[in-house]
């Protein structure tokens, strides 16, 4: 007796097929407010490979908050390719299960991130409580929307970027950048859970008098809202946030995508990616593409984590671990 | 003879069997995991975790501001069945359906709508900060309509502006925000176990209790009360547990500042946000064995009133 017939073997042997057949897809596992931003790279990104390969390529986005979207990662979600806006989400999938290759900020140029920003003001039209620098944030009656540096990057570089420069203004003495960080942050009422929520308590329900977000969201934030009722402030010095991303060297093995994910990431830093980078508001790597935006990007001057504070590694320890300097702050204002 | 006591019902040890094994993996390997990984730490290192100032102050808000929510959705949820169960007016299905909508509504939704209209600039959170105002030209139109004179209503509306001056409650971005959320997301619980049990209750009862000479306060408290209590504790019960858990609402009218208006589920996120895995558990570990004490003692305390009420019947 035979035990399948003849169509039913076929209609087996096709759906075993299927996967192979299937269209080359890749998985871009990114942060909250990258989605803008990834929906113009993507479609351009396949585009240029159907050009080149004459295949088609599938992007599949993912999008939450960055460590939440790392941890997703490091339990199994299957992404080729991760692009985050703070390196301790790629550091963390080196650490666990060795996902990603030790070096990979040297895999691609400029430490492998394709564009940055910088923590800026936001402030109410006309700038009512005159804010010009950091200082004016630890003033006694002023009030500053933060995300919670616990919770969100953007909190936490806020953070940073008020030590950093108290830092330098008072020749490293780490005990007056303390004293002056308390008192920036006795200035929150609200710490929100993310930069999207500071955005909304600053500018819908009308409280504080100067937001601390990067230049990307106030961009947006002049755009939907309209140009008539806030203005950016630069201080004098602030820090720079680079965005980084990473090919996950465990899946695309698995998945065999490595050269579709490589040439994805090499899109990025490419002109035609960092010309759409620019138009969403992130300061381009490539100098021709930033001279051509200049007027939305104002020179300033600026620190990184890794320059003036010793590192992610050591920064997560000394200031956002349980006790350290950010709970200390908090917890005996 | 040596025969074991036998159920009337079959499929006893089926049932049983069936109970366990399903309870245990949707509730408590789950729950397990929490404590395996918690005591990845050593006794000394959780409870330095669990016992941190911040965390023990978001415990008191979370089960503080839950009890008190849960305590007063009891109250008006028991007004709310009342009324929908005894009286009929036009548009009581309509009333019945949005008891609902805290259940049906995402609850980030809910935090946000509650935020706009509590906060400082939203239209009732304004009236709360600054009621002066409102009282003050309220009491101004009302003297007009009396006929006095115009003059003085204004000097009367600025009386009221500077004595109500001060007198202002916030509710966005303190601890009385989170009771409003809490409350919110509470309310169908206690008015959906309610309300079968006054469907089914006898007009008769209250009638006997009346023609027996009962004060109508004496009937709501020796005769109605003691059949709604069990159910009235599921409802808080419930209402608690909902509220214990609660995360996306809470969140966005909190304020969520240290020491004061952050709640436990959030200090787990901070926990996980910053990769420490073990600690998070470890804080969940405690809250898990604090929402069950407390529910235990609910679950104690309702069988206890129900044995009363069946040993009053019989």
């Amino acid at each position: 007796m035979r035990a399948l017939s003849f169509p039913l073997y076929l209609s087996l042997l096709a759906f075993l097929a299927l996967p192979v057949r299937a269209e080359l897809s890749l998985l871009n596992v990114s942060y909250d407010v990258s989605r803008e931003l990834y929906k113009d790279i993507n479609p351009a990104f396949a585009a240029e490979w159907q050009a080149r390969k004459q295949a088609r390529i599938e992007i599949n986005q993912s999008h939450g908050g960055s460590s939440k979207q790392a941890l997703s990662v490091a339990a199994g979600l299957e992404a080729d390719v991760v692009t985050m806006n703070q390196s301790p989400d790629i550091d963390i999938l080196v650490e666990r299960g060795a996902l990603v290759a030790a070096d990979w900020k040297r895999r691609f140029p400029h430490g492998s991130a394709p564009y940055t920003t910088v923590s800026v003001f936001l402030v109410r039209k006309g700038n009512p409580k005159g804010i010009k620098d950091w200082a004016d944030l630890a003033r006694p009656g002023i009030s500053v929307i933060v995300p919670n540096p616990k919770t969100s990057g953007n909190g936490r570089y806020t953070y940073l970027a008020a030590w950093g420069q108290a830092l330098q203004k008072n020749g490293n003495n780490a005990a007056e950048a303390q004293k002056f960080v308390a008192a920036l942050f006795k200035n929150v009422p609200v710490l929100d859970g993310g930069g999207r929520g500071a955005t909304t308590t600053f500018t819908q329900r009308d409280i504080g008098d100067v937001l601390v977000t990067f230049e990307n969201e106030a961009a947006l934030i002049a755009d939907e809202l309209g140009d008539e009722r806030f203005e950016v402030v630069y201080p004098a010095l602030t820090i720079e946030a680079a965005a980084p991303v990473a090919i996950v060297d465990k899946v695309v093995d698995k998945r065999g995508t490595r050269e579709a994910a490589t040439a994805y990431l090499n899109f990025l830093f490419s002109p035609a990616g960092q010309q759409i980078i620019a138009r969403h508001h992130f300061r381009p790597r490539d100098p021709a593409v930033l001279r051509q935006y200049a007027a939305h990007f104002p020179a300033v001057r600026t620190f990184t984590v890794e320059s003036a504070l010793g590192g992610w590694a050591a920064v997560q320890k000394t200031h956002f671990a349980d006790g350290g300097i950010y709970d200390q702050i908090v917890e005996h204002p | 003879m040596a025969r074991r006591h036998k159920s009337v019902l079959p499929g006893f040890s089926l049932t049983l069997g069936y109970t366990l094994l399903y309870l245990s993996l949707i509730v408590l390997i789950p729950l397990a995991a929490v404590f395996l990984k918690s005591a990845e730490l050593s006794p000394a290192e959780f409870w330095k975790v669990v016992s941190a100032p911040r965390v023990v102050a978001s415990y008191k808000v979370s089960f503080g501001l839950s009890l008190a929510a849960a305590a007063i959705n009891s109250v008006f949820g028991l007004l709310l069945a009342w009324s929908l169960v005894r009286y009929s007016f036009p548009g009581k299905k309509l009333v019945d359906a949005l008891v609902d909508l805290p259940f049906a509504l995402p609850t980030a939704v809910a935090g946000i709508a509650l935020t706009a209209l509590y906060a400082s600039n939203g239209w009732l959170g304004k009236l709360l900060e600054t009621p002066g105002p409102f009282i003050g030209s309220l009491l101004a139109a009302l003297w007009l309509r009396l006929g006095g004179t115009e003059q003085a209503a204004e000097s009367l509306s600025g009386a009221c502006v500077e004595a109500l001056a001060g007198w202002g409650v916030k509710v966005a971005y303190t601890p009385l925000g989170i009771l409003v959320a809490l409350i919110f997301i509470g309310l169908p619980f206690v008015v959906r176990t309610v309300q079968p049990i006054l469907e089914d209750l006898d007009m008769e009862l209250e009638e006997a209790a009346a023609s027996l000479g009962a004060q109508r306060w004496q009937t709501f408290y020796r005769v109605l009360l003691p059949i709604l209590l069990p159910a009235l504790l599921t409802g808080f019960a419930l209402a608690f547990a909902r509220a214990v858990g609660e995360y996306g609402s809470v969140i966005f009218i909190a304020g969520n500042t240290p020491l004061v208006s952050e709640i436990t589920p959030l200090i787990i996120i901070t926990k996980l946000e910053q990769y420490d895995y073990v600690g998070a558990t470890a804080v969940a570990a405690v809250m898990l064995l604090l929402s069950f004490v407390l529910l235990l003692l609910i679950n104690v305390l309702q069988a206890w009133s129900g044995q009363r009420i069946r040993r009053g019947r019989g």
